[in-house]
């Protein structure tokens, strides 16, 4: 519907001034992508709550189950779309995102004196913060990008290990400690 | 049935904006007022792009009313998902767009030592409607209070071209 293509355009539009506020703060891409991260980062700790709130996901039973969800659950209410899991790694611990359409580039081209700028950098940081925040640290990187010229937007995150749990109180605990390993 | 949180994660990429452009200014008056400034500007061209996608299949605005009734139902709608609840004006160029619980307000606590950081996240929206108006053909100064969280009235000065 109409409405939602606006609604989704409401943060695709606000990304993109955010991403030209930063260029215009910071010397290089490289900056740019690590601010971007950060943010990233800080939203992921949030939006973890919020998605719990609204998705009532028990338990996942290992990576691929949050990788799945992450892929058909979590970037289907937030970004309305529905990245592949593919290319997964022997040990389990590796995989990759595909993405056919990236919402956060729609009517974006990267101007030539910026060619390692990771544009949708944020997505990394929200990943990593949201899966921090359930136990698991992760490693978040753009491998391809359709706005570098690349057929095709992939993510790869890999599993880097269990985190402890530091127990916070009442309500918190409860809503953090749904989505662990077994 | 999915239900879509689009709006949600606009709402933390928006409160992560506020962050950003504050953390790294002093405090002071001036310094604040150049954050706020920043944060309208950054609306005013998120409202002019979403505008311009929006308005394609629209017919023409028969006059001023028109494009601040639109703006108070269309566009807040698909915004922020309700409408403005209270539209009032002197008939000469100025109009007070009321919303009684503004969604990037809801966040917040209603603490009264909040209410100092409200203009923060009025800002951006500030913005957004001079620039949906700016592409609607109508110049304006938009601004915007809080008396009691989370209502709050955008005030729009409609400036002769």
């Amino acid at each position: 519907s109409s409405r939602q293509r606006v609604n989704s355009e409401l943060f695709t539009l606000t990304y993109g001034a955010l991403v030209t506020q930063l260029c215009k703060d910071y010397e290089n891409d490289e900056e740019v992508n690590k601010q971007l991260d950060k943010m990233g980062y800080n939203i992921g700790v949030r939006l973890i709550e919020d998605f719990l709130a609204r998705s009532s996901i028990g338990r996942c039973q290992d990576f691929r189950e949050t990788a799945d969800v992450i892929a058909k659950v979590a970037f289907k209410m937030y970004l309305g779309i529905t990245p592949s899991v593919t290319n997964w790694s022997p040990a389990g611990d590796e995989l990759s995102l595909i993405l056919e359409s990236n919402p956060l580039v729609d009517f974006v081209e990267l101007p030539d004196n910026h060619s390692s700028l990771v544009y949708s950098n944020l997505l990394c940081g929200v990943l990593r913060g949201a899966l921090e925040m359930v136990q698991m640290a992760v490693d978040v990187k753009f491998a391809q990008d359709t706005l570098r010229g690349d057929n095709v937007t992939e993510i790869r995150m890999k599993f880097i290990k269990r985190m402890e749990e530091n127990l916070p109180a009442g309500d918190e605990a409860r809503s953090l400690t749904i989505m662990i390993f077994d | 049935l999915f239900v879509m949180a689009d709006e949600a994660l606009f709402q933390f990429l928006h409160n992560e904006v506020i962050q950003y452009i504050y953390k790294s200014s002093e405090h002071g008056e001036m310094e604040n007022g150049r954050c706020i400034t920043k944060l309208e500007n950054m609306g005013f061209r998120v409202g002019q792009g979403l505008i311009e996608r929006f308005t394609k299949d629209t017919a023409r605005f028969k006059d001023e009313l028109d494009v601040m009734k639109f703006i108070c139902k269309d566009f807040w709608t698909c915004v922020f998902k309700k409408q403005i609840d209270n539209l009032r004006t002197n008939h000469q160029g100025i109009y007070v767009l009321q919303d009684n619980k503004f969604r990037l307000l809801t966040q917040l606590s209603a603490g009264k030592q909040y209410l100092e950081h409200a203009p923060k996240y009025l800002a951006f929206t500030c913005g957004l409607v001079r620039g949906g108006l700016s592409n609607l053909g109508v110049k304006s100064i938009v601004t915007a209070e809080v008396s009691v969280m989370p209502a709050c009235k955008f005030q729009v000065m409609i400036q002769k071209m």
